[in-house]
């Protein structure tokens, strides 16, 4: 069992560093290399929108990609590049937005609704624990009493 | 025993369940594939492309400057441009230039395309097979339609197909504002 999953393992990697290396790229120094797949993973294709440009296989996304990567040769820094898309596409474009009033509440929100989770959670558990309502008279006692004796 | 109305905290869940609900209805009418353009306001990017009809020659968008024109972003495998094809001649009729970049297109198919159906276009520049033209557009999908002012400012984006109604409402009305 071990060994079956050990190898579905190395399976999967392979699989995925072909994918990577499916077009062969040339680059002036590793640095380059790295800082071209690093800001792949960051840029989103447009048109499939749940993709970064290093994941589609679109149009837009090997124009984009050219275009990064000449960009990278020609010694362009990774905010140059970026702000150089943003221009153009937007935000959106970014796969991590930045912190603006309008994207307050896109990065705080789920610490917010944590806190307010977290907060209940505390305050339910940690209350007195209620007192019953009332003891019943003695009349109401005998009332019971006969309608448990039926 | 109390009133319900009495026991606020028994409207707690209620009230969460509304604002989600809400969250959710608001997020139902939102397209998430149309991106508001951030070139809105700013000069129309440069190129320089051959003509589909007649190759020697090219179109530079500062052609156009003196007055109000439309770029259409278009292709002829792209089915929803045939759509709002007959809308692009009602603005034609009504005098808007329109400017028709042919996007990653074979010129033949393209050229087919315009005889079948109309040409609707004052002239239809090729976009470059790297897309550089349409990257610096913002373009990402077709058909997308930019108004442009008569000092060269892009003042609107329109992504998907124009419909008569948009023509009515939004784009005369810019182009009107964009003559005074």
């Amino acid at each position: 069992m071990k060994i079956f999953l050990f190898t579905s393992i190395l399976i999967l990697l392979s699989v995925q560093q072909l994918h990577a290396t499916e077009v062969m790229l040339e680059f002036d120094s590793p640095e380059q290399e790295t800082r071209f797949e690093e800001l792949l993973e960051e840029l989103r294709c447009m048109v499939c929108q749940n993709q970064t440009l290093a994941d589609s296989n679109a149009r837009l996304a090997r124009d984009l990609r050219e275009r990064v990567y000449n960009m990278v040769r020609s010694g362009k820094s990774n905010n140059e590049i970026i702000e150089h898309m943003v221009e153009r596409f937007g935000d959106f474009v970014l796969y991590r937005p930045p912190l603006k009033k309008t994207t307050v509440l896109l990065w705080f929100g789920p610490v917010i609704f944590l806190i307010i989770a977290f907060s209940t959670f505390w305050l339910y558990s940690h209350r007195t624990r209620r007192k019953p309502i009332s003891d019943l008279s003695p009349v109401e006692r005998e009332k019971a009493q006969r309608l448990l004796d039926g | 025993m109390k009133s319900f109305f009495a026991r606020p905290k028994f409207l707690i869940p209620l009230i969460v369940f509304l604002s989600v609900a809400g969250f959710f209805a608001a997020g139902l009418k939102l397209d998430s594939t149309r991106v508001p353009s951030p070139l809105v306001g700013k000069s129309a990017p440069s190129f320089n492309l051959p003509l589909l009809h007649l190759e020697q020659a090219s179109f530079r968008p500062e052609d156009m400057k003196g007055q109000a024109w439309l770029l259409n972003v278009w292709a002829s495998w792209c089915v929803a441009c045939k759509e709002e094809h007959d809308v692009l001649f009602e603005l034609k009729n009504r005098g808007i230039p329109i400017v028709g970049l042919n996007y990653q297109d074979e010129p033949d198919e393209a050229l087919r395309w315009l005889q079948e159906l109309g040409n609707p276009y004052l002239v239809t520049p090729v976009a470059d097979k790297q897309g550089a033209a349409a990257i610096d557009w913002g373009v990402y999908g077709v058909p997308e339609t930019f108004v442009i002012n008569r000092s060269g400012v892009i003042v609107y984006k329109h992504i998907g197909p124009i419909t008569y109604n948009d023509v009515t409402s939004v784009i005369l009305p810019l182009i009107e504002d964009s003559k005074s």
